[in-house]
């Protein structure tokens, strides 16, 4: 079978010799470290794997790593530039829009790729847009929150 | 391994606090340290604090993070009495080998248990601060003073560092000590931020899924394909043919370990394996008659066959789903064992493990990451367990991860239940005989918490055909829901509005306050009627904290959909610890709370669960949630209780009670509106 040897992760030419049909996911934590992305179900339901590949928001434990080769994925340790928050990230510890935290790479990089798409969401736009995603200590009406707060200091950058 | 004692000596410099446990007798009472001692440690510890020659707090307490923010919280503590910045305290938490022994982080006990305990340690540090500070600048100790980590007297001043520099000190202090009061709190009490957050939207931080050691494998384990069946064959060799494969068979437990999770994954699927099935008990649809059935009580006093006079509600079990399965990392050293576990009972998967293994409890250390959540679902410790076995048997590093279908098939579940209630009302509306009986979803939260004249609340130990175990809010759920559903009955029985009739029973203070403090924010009077909608109020008690919870739901008739609008919770639990926080918790217990509600249950027959995965078993999600207002009462003049489950007991009748008020419909079953409203 064929194998994957190179991806492009958070800017960098990554070497990694995968399967083709291992999941992103898989690849992501378990050859090149990056563990934000999180197992949480395994069949795209709780969207706690998010990542983005070219800037759309992925469930990466239903994506097969060939379908990936040469996109630009960015992961949530992608996110934070230099060491400077990306706004997102900012605006879910100002609201504090998460408890465990378990789903919050997932969430801070589904509501990134929203704001993309959507860049100022009304509050029915974002739950529409944010479905997909489980949190299950409850903390959706502060994600909410914080993607409006985000979404004003320019959050889908 | 290390020990707890060689830890506090290997821990160098500074100064180390030892507190005792408040039932215990002090060795030492107070009065100043002795310099350059190490005093034996008493075997009855609740916590320890080392301040560092280097300035920085260590406090190690056995409690874990599991989303509460009891790291936050119990940073706050230590903060407020050592007089020092958040930032310089590092809170070691649930390492059975560094923290003292701990019975577990459940029950809402972290708040009023360890919280004054790090408190009163905080204070018996900085007495011994103020002491260093006196002997070294031979100043009265009366004008020594701290204040954002730094001590000072006159136009003395020192960092904790400079002033525990060269020290060696131990003190032992009482659980007795005095501390500073609610009224006079700077960092307590306020919306300190939450501690490790960065590290949690930067992925930085390490759960026990993405730990990693080196030379490590994966496992997996095989279990049968419905419950009780037992082993008959296994044909291994398709499994042992793949590349790196190791199968582990001891008895009727298989495990495999590969260098990979695809390879695990496709050894197991590999295993021949010939099961002798058990015939199953019950099924989801007649689980209410077989606990009935199975009663241990049956036939005593009021058992058999229900008392007409009283009106059956029906529990479903209902699973936690933490979104982070179980997991493990196991390693083995010279006969001793360190597994890496999100569990909320370290020193309990630590005593399971020496007694699988049969080694001492100190042969074993257990290091629970902060965890991707729990809600009284994380008490055992299968994948430790289960990562150790197959560690000990190849003699590697092992990771055994639980797949979602794994996590909610052989987890255990939030009890299923019957409970029956009946009531005596005099025409004014005063309750004047209550009877409640519940069997097996548990005792939590039976009693009620008005003023009845005459009163039988009993608990009915039965069978459950499913594990079954803790949940958030345990059993106060199941019985608030029946209780206040009841009440909600009766109120209309006797043509009282519902909350008029709750305060003419509701004589507790504390009850009545949160009551009125939800309606008022609620606007229960006056309210509109307005067509295909209703509301709904519920209240409570439990766990040290008051409830009350008011609900609008709108109903289509035509197609039964049932959407939860509004949730006002009114919650009070002594003096507040973090408003922000607490806030947090009360809108996530409200968006747990409405899953279990509305629609969460599990399907089970033929000893399977049918709901084994996401797809099959719906969770509360962005679309499902009302606007939750939250009003905190903050009562500073009581001691503090815990909030991570109370606030979850009020939803599901509020919203039962609201759907009545909608449609003349009165639900008893939890979850009330699984496919929709069906008339």
């Amino acid at each position: 079978m064929a194998r994957i040897t190179e991806l492009d992760v958070n800017g960098s030419r990554r070497r990694v010799d995968a399967g083709a049909d291992r999941t992103l996911l898989s690849v992501l934590r378990d050859d090149l470290d990056l563990t934000g992305a999180k197992y949480g179900c395994g069949e795209g339901q709780c969207a706690a794997c998010t990542v983005l590949v070219d800037g759309q928001a992925t469930k990466s434990c239903l994506t097969k790593v060939a379908a990936v080769a040469g996109k630009r994925i960015v992961t949530i340790e992608g996110l934070a530039r230099n060491g400077k928050l990306h706004p997102m990230q900012e605006a879910f510890l100002e609201a504090d829009a998460l408890q465990c935290g378990y789903c919050t790479p997932g969430m801070i990089l589904g509501a990134v790729s929203l704001l993309r798409r959507t860049p100022n969401p009304s509050d029915a736009e974002i739950v529409i847009g944010m479905n997909g995603h489980i949190c299950r200590c409850g903390t959706y009406s502060r994600i909410v929150s914080a993607i409006h707060r985000a979404a004003k200091i320019g959050g889908g950058a | 391994m290390i020990s707890r004692r060689d830890f506090l000596a290997a821990l160098g410099g500074g100064i180390v606090v030892v507190l005792i446990a408040d039932d215990c007798d002090a060795q030492e009472s107070g009065g100043g340290a002795r310099r350059g001692t190490r005093e034996p440690v008493p075997e009855t510890i609740d916590a320890w604090l080392h301040v560092g020659e280097d300035g920085l707090v260590s406090v190690f307490t056995g409690k874990v993070e599991v989303g509460q923010n009891a790291r936050t919280s119990l940073t706050q503590a230590v903060a407020e009495e050592l007089h020092a910045p958040m930032a310089g305290i590092k809170m070691v938490m649930g390492d059975t080998a560094l923290t003292p022994y701990d019975m577990g982080t459940f029950g809402s006990r972290t708040t009023p248990t360890m919280w004054p305990q790090m408190r009163k340690a905080a204070a018996a540090a900085r007495e011994m601060l103020i002491d260093l500070a006196a002997q070294k600048w031979s100043v009265d100790r009366a004008s020594v003073s701290i204040a954002a980590g730094k001590v000072s007297s006159g136009s003395h001043g020192a960092s904790f560092g400079e002033l525990t520099h060269g020290e060696k000190l131990t003190k032992t202090i009482p659980g007795t000590l005095a501390l500073t009061p609610a009224t006079a709190w700077k960092v307590a009490g306020t919306s300190v931020a939450k501690v490790g957050g960065r590290d949690i939207v930067t992925g930085a931080h390490k759960y026990t899924f993405d730990m990693k050691r080196p030379g490590m494998v994966w496992a997996r384990v095989l279990y049968p394909p419905q419950f009780g069946s037992t082993l008959i064959s296994l044909d291994s060799k398709m499994a042992e043919a793949m590349p790196g494969v190791k199968v582990v068979r001891e008895g009727d437990f298989v495990g495999v370990a590969a260098g990979d999770q695809e390879t695990a994954a496709a050894a197991m699927m590999a295993l021949k394996a010939e099961w002798k099935p058990l015939t199953a008990e019950a099924s989801a649809k007649d689980v209410g008659a077989y606990f009935r059935k199975t009663a241990r009580d049956a036939g005593e006093e009021r058992g058999g066959p229900a008392n007409p006079q009283l009106t059956t509600y029906n529990i479903a079990y209902i699973a936690h789903v933490p979104l982070e399965p179980r997991a493990a990392v196991a390693e083995w050293a010279d006969a001793e064992l360190t597994v890496w576990t999100g569990s909320q009972v370290p020193f309990g998967v630590r005593s399971e493990l020496a007694t699988s293994f049969q080694i001492p409890d100190g042969r074993v250390r257990v290091i629970v990451p902060d965890t991707g959540s729990g809600y009284g679902g994380k008490h055992t410790g299968e994948a430790a367990y289960e990562a150790a076995r197959v560690a000990k048997a190849i003699g590697k590093p092992v990771k055994r991860t639980w797949t979602r279908e794994e996590e909610m098939t052989w987890a255990y579940f939030r009890p299923g239940g019957v409970i029956d209630v009946g009531a005596k009302v005099d025409p004014d509306g005063t309750l004047t005989a209550w009877e409640m009986h519940n069997y097996n979803s548990g005792p939590s939260g039976l009693q009620t918490p008005y003023q009845v004249g005459t009163k039988t609340e009993r608990y009915h130990q039965t069978k459950s055909p499913l594990r079954q175990g803790s949940y958030r809010g345990l059993a106060a759920t199941a019985n608030h829901f029946v209780r206040e559903s009841y009440m909600d009955e009766l109120a209309h029985a006797v043509k009282l509005d519902p909350l008029e009739f709750r305060l003419k029973n509701a004589k507790d203070l504390r009850l009545r306050a949160v009551i009125e403090a939800a309606a008022t924010k609620f606007g229960w009077n006056p309210r509109q009627k307005t067509f295909g909608r209703g509301c709904g109020i519920a209240a409570g008690f439990e766990k040290g904290g008051y409830v009350a919870t008011c609900a609008e739901v709108s109903v289509d008739k035509a197609s039964g959909a049932v959407k939860v609008l509004r949730a006002v919770v009114s919650f009070e639990c002594g003096a507040i610890v973090n408003p922000e926080h607490l806030r947090n918790q009360v809108e996530g217990a409200v968006a747990m709370g409405l899953g279990g509600a509305l629609f969460e249950q599990i399907d089970f027959a033929d000893n399977r669960i049918v709901t084994n995965r996401l797809s099959k078993y719906r969770l509360p999600r962005f679309a499902d949630m009302p606007v939750i207002e939250s009003v905190l009462l903050d009562r500073k003049d009581l001691a503090s209780a815990g909030s991570g489950e109370t606030p979850i007991v009020g939803i599901a009748p509020a919203v039962g009670n609201a759907i009545f008020d909608a449609t003349g419909q009165r639900l008893r079953s939890l979850p009330l509106v699984p496919k929709g409203l069906v008339s």
